[in-house]
């Protein structure tokens, strides 16, 4: 189980052999990759920046791999996160869950994603072609502020 | 001479993303007013320290806050907290 954010990117297959190689446990390799994309509705994109929370990501990334272990029966995972300047096409996210079986793999690459996007502090604002920069909006803003603060501390 | 007692009071608030580049400010470290003991007490008041406050914390349900880098709700006490930190929702992934 290990959590990285760096600004470099990632080579797919010497992760996925790093994480693998001599388990012969592991039976199926799920994987997600996320890319940017060159243009925001309809906005054609030259750069975007990705700030983070130092401390904290790396805080939550490891709680969401803890929650994830709880869930799945996993042999072994992987998130990266890009942070700095990405340009259209480079990858910003990579996941990586190992199981015995696909349904764990899969479900848990998906449970990895979906609290990663809710819950690590990383915030992304895009730069235009003309040089415009506008921060990206979270896609849930309608959802009430309370409801979406999902651990507590009391 | 004895060096003082660091003061325990001081917490250190950090801001990310617009709520930076509006506040102008990354961090700073300060004892809050003595009413301040919630973080919905800490949005409500932040609007009032000055024109860039107001503006960054104008929406204040538009803004996340944590604790020690745990997020809270807003009737989280501060209590001992050390480091509090304001951003927008997170958009990773």
């Amino acid at each position: 189980m290990t959590v990285r954010v760096q600004e470099a990117g990632f080579d797919v297959s010497a992760e996925i052999e790093k994480l693998t190689g001599g388990n012969d446990s592991i039976g199926a390799i799920a994987t997600f990759i996320g890319k940017m994309r060159g243009d925001a509705h309809g906005r054609p994109l030259a750069s975007m920046t990705l700030e983070h929370y130092p401390g904290m990501t790396e805080a939550e990334l490891e709680s969401i791999e803890i929650e994830a272990r709880k869930r799945f029966h996993l042999t072994g995972s992987l998130i990266v996160h890009r942070v700095g300047t990405l340009h259209p096409g480079d990858a910003i996210v990579l996941v990586i869950t190992c199981a015995s079986h696909r349904g764990d793999a899969f479900a848990a690459c998906e449970f990895f994603m979906d609290y990663l996007k809710t819950r690590a502090p990383f915030w992304k604002k895009e730069t235009g072609v003309d040089g415009s920069g506008q921060w990206v909006d979270a896609r849930e803003t309608d959802e009430s502020a309370a409801g979406r603060w999902l651990n507590d501390k009391e | 001479m004895p060096s003082p007692a660091p003061d325990t009071s001081f917490v250190t608030l950090r801001y990310f993303a617009w709520v930076r580049e509006k506040t102008g400010l990354s961090e700073e470290r300060m004892t809050l007013p003595a009413h301040v003991q919630t973080a919905g007490d800490l949005l409500a008041w932040m609007p009032t320290r000055g024109a860039e406050f107001a503006a960054a914390f104008a929406k204040p349900d538009a803004i996340r806050v944590a604790f020690d880098r745990t997020h809270v709700r807003p009737g989280t006490a501060i209590g001992a907290a050390r480091e509090i930190a304001f951003f927008p929702p997170v958009t990773g992934g």
